[in-house]
């Protein structure tokens, strides 16, 4: 092997990049659960589950949006046709009433930081 | 062209109909396990096989003047005549795609004014330089980004990388532009080998494959993003389980997630035996990493049998007698060197 020194230095250090994911991720903690507490008196939220864990962010953009700017506060439920008040503090909050315990579980694991708090009040369950 | 393109296509739809029957966890847990091992050890096996071959000439490629006599000036960076200049000529090559900066364009104009008629002119062409260099650096930092899910807890590093990502604050989630600015780049690069005829003529299924195989990636990973979501937080939960060598199942996760992965882990495995190889590849090229100082040090083929030498006083050794029978100069005579 020519110039042998340089090469295995660049192996090594293509070696220690390309298996980073997996070295990386044991210095910290694992991550089998995402912790979540669901709320205690509500069994079902406004769609179903499956949908609110993907969707959630589609639906709370498209309130911001029905309700600021079009001035529709109703929103109509794909899942069994119940109408709700389109409000994060009203509807949302209400039963999601603890910031640490619902929202934070997965945002800060996955690194979502929205921007929902910029302008509406951390719900901290009648702190 | 087509034939890459139904390639790409095809794996993606085995990567569905596969995680809609039931078979998520061979491509989500075994695959990615293949293709990892297959990545590293192709490239390894790649970098040896490349050091282990001869360069016979110097070859350094040079794109100015080289280092002369002292009154001539020298193009240090283009003709670099040390250790020293080579490397400051590959990192440039590397972290800003020099040769590309230099790339310039032959085209003959018809009806130009200057000739009345057709003229061929020559100008900078910096279009292949610019889309490339944003192509490779938004697919480092969407790999970065890709961290989020490897690590607990996140490094605010990563989450910095994502603050300034999406500061434009376009939706929710928000809009990520390294990720437009991706599928714009690679669109970039394969519209220019489709569009552009005489690229179009050079081009071959292994040029069209991994720029399709790449779009499908990005592509499948947008819309998993904005468009048929998964739900992120079990997704963590399968890489990380992943990379804690105890898989759990990737049955409930998005059939899209399942092809964006498997068209990842095809990238991998394609990876070290394709022209995509050309990351580690550019550091063992002789055009790049050698000096241009030929005519200062000599260049010895390294697979040159060892010389047979024959001096002269081990001729005047051989032929003694017989060249002082024919009179010749002698440095020794035959009776002194019998002593």
């Amino acid at each position: 092997m020519y110039n042998a020194k340089a090469v295995i230095a660049g192996i090594v250090i293509f070696v220690v990049l390309a298996s980073s994911p997996f070295w990386l991720g044991y210095r910290g903690k694992n991550y089998t659960s995402t912790g979540v507490v669901l709320p205690k008196d509500e069994k079902s939220c406004i769609e179903d589950t499956e949908f609110m864990r993907a969707q959630h962010m589609r639906l709370l953009n498209e309130w911001r949006d029905e309700a600021l700017r079009n001035e529709n506060r109703v929103y109509v439920s794909a899942k069994d046709g119940r109408k709700w008040t389109i409000s994060l503090q009203n509807t949302c909050v209400k039963c999601h009433n603890n910031y640490q315990e619902f929202c934070e579980k997965c945002h800060v694991a996955n690194s979502v930081y929205p921007y929902c708090w910029t302008c509406h009040i951390i719900p901290t369950e009648g702190k | 062209m087509f034939a890459s393109l139904i390639l790409v296509l095809l794996m993606g739809a085995i990567a569905w109909v596969g995680a809609s029957i039931g078979l998520a966890s061979l491509f989500g847990v075994v695959l990615p396990y293949v293709a990892v091992v297959v990545f590293i050890a192709g490239l390894v096996w790649r970098m040896v096989y490349w050091a282990k071959s001869p360069v016979p000439f110097a070859i350094p490629t040079t794109g100015g003047q080289e280092a002369s006599l002292d009154f001539i000036k020298q193009a240090k960076i283009d003709c670099p005549s040390t250790t020293w200049g080579v490397v400051k000529r590959m990192f440039l090559e590397v972290f800003f795609f020099r040769s590309l900066f230099r790339n310039t364009l032959a085209e003959v104009r018809e009806n130009d004014p200057v000739n009345n008629g057709p003229r061929s002119i020559y100008y900078s062409s910096k279009w292949l330089w610019c889309f490339s260099l944003l192509f490779h650096y938004c697919f480092l930092l969407v790999f970065i980004r890709h961290f989020r899910f490897f690590m607990e807890p996140v490094p605010s590093c990563i989450t910095f990388v994502e603050t300034i990502d999406g500061i434009m604050q376009i939706g929710a989630p928000r809009f990520f532009m390294t990720g437009g600015i991706l599928l714009v780049a690679v669109l970039f690069l394969l519209g220019r080998r489709i569009f552009n005829q005489r690229l179009r003529y050079l081009s071959l299924a292994n040029d069209y494959f991994p720029l399709w195989l790449i779009l499908g990636v990005v592509v499948s990973g947008i819309c998993l993003r904005y468009f048929d979501k998964t739900e992120i937080s079990q997704v963590k939960i399968f890489l990380m389980g992943l990379t804690h060598f105890s898989p759990v199942s990737p049955e409930h996760l998005n059939a899209i997630f399942i092809v964006h992965l498997t068209l990842v882990c095809v990238l991998l495995m394609y990876f070290p035996f394709s022209k995509l190889v050309h990351a580690p590849g550019v550091f063992f090229s002789p055009t790049r990493n050698l000096a241009n100082n030929t005519r200062r040090v000599r260049h010895v083929n390294p697979w040159n049998p060892p010389k047979q030498f024959f001096t002269y006083p081990e001729y005047e050794d051989a032929y003694r007698d017989a060249m002082a029978e024919a009179g010749l100069p002698l440095e020794k005579q035959p009776e002194k060197a019998a002593e």
